[in-house]
């Protein structure tokens, strides 16, 4: 970093070009980033849309892959299922994850214990999801000698989705002021009314927003479902069974010989980044709502 | 913030009765247990996976399974080199293509977009990691292998004096589109922590710079750059941490062959894949190896995460001297990929 890099000979037209060139490739490095996204909804819309119909979402795939169109069905169980799943993970995980964030930022603190949960936690965040799926795997099915059920799907799901409530839960109790707590406590109050008068309510629309974002993470996820919660053809709304799952389907007509069924796989991706993309939209609308964050 | 008495024997009339102060002790001693419960089930998962693991690393050899070079599943040999190999080679090309993208995005959206574009661009990449694996594996081998090949094979020709690289004929599902797809995936991970490390230089250093006369980019060298060194690399570490990890459309993209590949756009296979691919059916000694495949996965992912965790810590560190978490929340305004935890 010597000074004669700069200023002595002035902004000479070399140093104009190089300025020129490395912001023009910046900007070049941002489009690039862009055209994926732009390139992924082009075609999803263009190979998905024209297999949507009402019947689509109301039929169950058939398993008769080799035959005609209409005869493949539409993708129902798979719906139904991913509901059904994400909804049981995130009701296990969300309470979870939002109690262990509170303790990381009301008790915890910067205690050695605190320090490890939150380094176990973040670890816990690159943990790869398929990992996952096998942990529910030796402790559900091969520890209780039974098969696959969407329950432990839901579990699976839950083990992804806890990091991730906990980490963006404690970013945003971290935002709460300490003057609020302070004053309230100052008052008399004691600290469990504290966290859930003062607190979680002051942190709530970013506490949504967390939980969302990480409920649309688990909605798009395959590999912890492969093995936990199976895959079937039938709706069915008893989590102890198989069930059926967007992401799962789509990961199994991806490899059909079949054109019909590989547009279907096209228009339940459409579906999924529908239903996800509407997640992150509510989720972002929340943050805005947001006045601490 | 606890109670002092202010009398030794009886009760402050200030102090709350013991039956008031019941809540408050069960709230937190509840809370603390969760948290233990936390750290209890990522060491219980772990033994319980080693432990299923064994069959596979008794026979093999724990050396002998991680870098023996062939998987055969009828003759119930299994040496994970191809799926290693296969890992390592698809994340570096990933790191190699995502993190310059990644870091320009960063550098343009806090040095020098117009205003009004920061927003925009921030959620347009964000929305990448909406985006979910499956899909990434259906537009990869539908839209994006067969229109490369071409691309790929020239490639391939005009470098086939390179060993690795040209040479073979190229396949549609191949090392180079599932590293290339991966890019794409750890983009959106990269950016935005290499932007969060960005807002922390201080102004002073980059009006410095200016003020020296120094251009746009050479202040970007010369002040931003160096200073964001630790957590980009922490960045990168992450994105390599989820490349390793990424499991649906690399099974799709990579083509599941258990020979190790001979070149960049040969087919091969990589840890997590062979899980996805082959665990259905699998049983006995088979099913043992996968178990040991995943392990290994879980190992590798560890290591890169506890690094590159310590690197952004680090690199956090350094901001804020005593290193108070609330003073370093509010240095650094969270985004969305902050609090969602990308």
């Amino acid at each position: 970093m010597s000074a004669g890099r700069l200023a002595p000979y002035g902004l000479t037209p070399a140093r104009k070009r190089r300025d020129r060139t490395a912001r023009g490739a910046i900007l070049a490095g941002t489009l690039v980033a862009l055209i994926p996204l732009l390139a992924i909804v082009y075609y999803l819309l263009e190979k998905g849309l024209g297999s949507l119909s009402w019947s689509f979402f109301t039929t169950d795939p058939t398993g008769n892959t080799f035959f005609k169109a209409a005869s493949i069905g539409g993708i129902q169980s798979a719906i139904i299922g991913t509901i059904e799943i994400v909804a049981l993970a995130s009701a296990i995980s969300i309470p979870i994850g939002i109690g262990v964030a509170v303790w990381l930022v009301e008790y915890g603190r910067n205690s050695w214990f605190a320090n490890t949960v939150r380094f176990f936690v973040d670890v816990m965040t690159g943990v790869p999801s398929i990992i996952f799926g096998l942990f529910i795997y030796i402790a559900l099915i091969i520890g209780t000698g039974s098969s696959y059920a969407g329950y432990k799907g839901s579990l699976a799901l839950s083990l992804l989705m806890l990091p991730i409530v906990i980490r963006s839960v404690e970013v945003i109790l971290l935002l709460v002021p300490a003057a609020l707590r302070e004053s309230a406590l100052a008052l008399g109050a004691p600290r469990w009314r504290v966290i859930f008068s003062i607190v979680l309510p002051t942190a709530l629309p970013g506490i949504v927003t967390g939980v969302l974002l990480a409920i649309a993470r688990a909605a798009g996820e395959t590999a912890p479902l492969l093995f936990t919660a199976g895959a079937t053809l039938k709706t069915n709304t008893n989590l102890s069974q198989f069930m059926n799952s967007l992401p799962v389907q789509i990961y199994n007509d991806v490899t059909s010989p079949t054109t019909a069924v590989v547009d279907r796989a096209w228009a339940a991706a459409l579906t999924l980044v529908l239903m996800i993309l509407v997640l992150n939209l509510i989720a972002r609308l929340a943050a805005r709502r947001s006045r601490i964050a | 913030m606890e109670a002092t008495s202010i009398t030794s024997g009886e009760r402050s009339i200030l102090e709350r009765s013991p039956l008031a102060r019941l809540p408050d002790r069960a709230l937190r001693y509840g809370l603390t247990a969760l948290a233990a419960l936390i750290l209890a089930l990522i060491v219980y998962f772990f033994f319980r996976l080693a432990g299923e693991a064994r069959p596979a690393f008794e026979k093999e050899g724990v050396l002998g399974f991680t870098f023996g070079n062939e998987w055969n599943v009828s003759a119930e040999v299994f040496g994970a080199l191809p799926l290693l190999v296969g890992t390592l080679i698809t994340s570096f090309l990933a790191l190699l293509m995502g993190v310059p993208v990644a870091v320009a995005t960063a550098i343009y959206v806090t040095e020098l977009c117009p205003r009004g574009v920061r927003a925009p661009v921030t959620v347009l990449i964000e929305l990448l990691a909406a985006v979910p694996s499956v899909v990434y594996g259906l537009w990869g081998i539908f839209v994006l292998a067969p229109r490369l090949q071409p691309a790929e094979q020239w490639v391939a020709d005009k470098l086939s004096f390179i060993p690795f690289i040209g040479g073979g004929t190229v396949t549609i599902p191949n090392y180079f589109v599932a590293g290339l797809v991966l890019a794409i995936m750890i983009l959106p991970i990269v950016s935005a922590i290499s932007r969060e490390v960005m807002a922390t230089v201080p102004a002073d250093h980059k009006e410095a710079a200016l003020g020296l006369g120094a251009t746009r980019w050479e202040m970007i060298r010369i002040a931003v750059l160096p200073y964001c060194r630790g957590g980009i690399t922490g960045g990168a570490m992450l994105g390599l941490g989820r490349a390793i990890g990424e499991t649906i459309a690399v099974t799709i993209l990579i083509g599941d062959s258990p020979q190790l590949g001979h070149h960049l756009f040969g087919q091969g296979y990589s840890l997590a894949a062979v899980i996805a691919n082959e665990f259905g059916e699998a049983q006995g000694l088979h099913r043992s190896a996968l178990f040991a495949a995943g392990l290994v996965l879980f190992v590798l992912t560890l290591l890169v995460n506890a690094i590159a965790r310590l690197l952004v810590l680090r690199a956090a560190r350094a901001r804020t001297p005593k290193g108070a978490a609330q003073e370093r929340a509010e240095s650094v305004p969270p985004t969305i990929a902050g609090t969602a935890g990308l």
